[in-house]
């Protein structure tokens, strides 16, 4: 099903990012206000870090408890081309006019932390990579769903190729475009998870994360990184743009 | 409890029910206002839930509330379930469910003739609307896990349609367990004794 409210077009005349800031301000102020389940709870409603605190603990045991469910085998399911959604919804912090443009011949793709061969990579070189596709579902965080085809190089071997450290805990990405998040070493080897070039069977358009985008069906939208600059491996938590601010980090599907 | 010789109290709700039934109250009002916050970030029908009665302020904080809660409410309810099954509670309280004396109590209820002389025991509407509540929770569970992980779940949510089926029977079990619960409250504010004795335990025991 698409969704009803196009992501963006309904708040279309305002930065979403500004919007996201003022309703994180408002976040416990208006969640606490909610008497009946301060007073069935007892909690201390006034002290709102605590709450908050406990929260974030809770976040941190789910995303255990999602590593320990995620079965590294299990494959997302496939679609026939004739499922895929049309038009494949654009999403972002920003609106779709706001999505960088980056020059394909400057461009390189940097490499760091716990990598062996930390060459840049262009992108000729990466098309040049063994090339796979998938027509999988795209889930976002806020409930919506939709089907596409993205092609690229299974990101498995890219890591293999790059000697990059399969032991470390994370992997995480910065982008273009201010964005940046990280993922679980066991999401990074699925055999899934491609950084993709194309989407349709076409180049990326810009609104769809030129020049690539690491296509993960294993775990919601916005753990799938658009224009992508740099990619480093680490065992500290690197965080991510929206995780910073309490979305779970695992955010497996 | 109560010195009076001649209104002995008599257990009717046992510390276990009691104890989980509160949590269990807790832990739907959380996971239904916070669950109510998540749905307007992309309804599935033509309308939103108005924002004052949802809770966590934005989507992120919504869904920290609904996936912490989620924990306190699968947990309490299996203990509530194995409680219920072990002990005998079910089988004693909710069993057997006629659809004729359900109906009959239910027209009862509606003309305000439905007797609530022994309330050791449920009537026959009770028991309908107790054991669809626990089937609509139970759905609630199973459906909100499809949703929470329809990959590593395909086959549960394969049940329901896929991960947007299972939207669907997620809020539409939620419809049906909210609807339950405030006439469910009603009920208890019509006959106010009972709720006195889901707090301790104990009515005064009836006359005959
Ligand atoms: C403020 C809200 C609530 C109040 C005041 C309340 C009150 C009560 C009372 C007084 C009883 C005993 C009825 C009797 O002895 O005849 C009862 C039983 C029950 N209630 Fe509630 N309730 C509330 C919310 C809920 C909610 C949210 C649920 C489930 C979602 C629920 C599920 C049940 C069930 C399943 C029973 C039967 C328990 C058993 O015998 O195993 N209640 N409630």
């Amino acid at each position: 099903m698409k969704p009803r409210i196009a992501p963006g077009q309904a708040l279309a005349a305002i930065p979403k990012r500004k919007i996201e800031s003022i309703e994180r301000r408002l976040f416990l102020r208006r969640g606490l206000s909610l008497g009946a389940l301060a007073m069935l709870t007892g909690c201390n409603v006034t002290d709102q870090e605590s709450v908050e605190k406990a929260l974030m603990a809770m976040s941190r045991w789910n995303d255990r408890v999602q590593g320990w469910l995620f079965d590294p085998t299990r494959l997302a399911p496939e679609y026939a081309e004739s499922a895929i959604t049309v038009p494949f919804p654009f999403n972002a912090y920003y609106g779709e006019d706001e999505a960088p443009e980056i020059d394909a011949d400057d461009y390189r793709l940097e490499l760091g932390g716990l990598i062996r061969d930390r060459k840049p990579w262009s992108l000729p070189e990466l098309y040049a990579l063994p090339q796979v596709s998938q027509v999988t579902r795209h889930i976002c965080v806020e409930g919506w769903s939709a089907i596409g085809k993205w092609s690229g190089t299974p990101f498995r071997s890219f890591l293999e190729r790059v000697g990059a450290d399969t032991t470390a805990k994370f992997v995480g990405f910065k982008c273009d475009d201010d964005y940046y998040s990280s993922i679980d070493m066991p999401t990074a080897l699925h055999p899934q998870t491609i950084l993709a070039f194309r989407y349709a069977d076409q180049i990326l358009p810009a609104k769809y994360g030129f020049p690539m985008k690491l296509r993960v069906p294993t775990k919601l939208g916005f753990k799938n990184p658009k224009h992508i600059r740099a990619i480093f491996v680490t065992n500290e938590y690197p965080g991510g743009y929206w995780e910073d601010q309490g979305y779970n980090w695992f955010s497996g599907s | 409890m109560n010195t009076e010789q001649h209104s002995p109290w008599v257990r009717v709700h046992p510390l276990a029910v009691r104890l989980t039934h509160w949590i269990n109250v807790v832990a739907m009002l959380i996971m239904v206002t916070s669950g109510w916050r998540i749905y307007n970030a992309s309804p599935i029908f033509p309308f939103r839930i108005p924002g004052d009665i949802t809770l966590g302020g934005w989507l992120g904080g919504a869904l920290q509330w609904h996936f912490a809660a989620m924990w306190l409410l699968a947990v309490n309810g299996l203990v509530y379930l194995a409680y219920g099954i072990v002990s005998g509670h079910f089988r004693r309280k909710f069993w057997p469910i006629s659809p004729a004396a359900v109906i009959a109590d239910v027209l009862a209820a509606l003309r305000g003739k439905l007797s609530h002389e022994d309330l050791s025991i449920y009537n026959a509407a009770q028991r309908a609307a107790y054991a669809t509540l626990i089937l609509a929770i139970v759905v609630l569970v199973l459906s909100g896990l499809a949703i929470w992980k329809p990959v590593q779940l395909q086959g549960l949510a394969a049940l329901m349609g896929g991960y947007e089926g299972a939207r669907i029977v997620h809020f539409v079990a939620m419809a049906l367990a909210v609807f339950i619960v405030i006439v469910h409250v009603a009920m208890v504010a019509l006959v106010p004794r009972t709720l006195h004795s889901m707090i301790t335990g104990n009515v005064r025991r009836v006359r005959t």
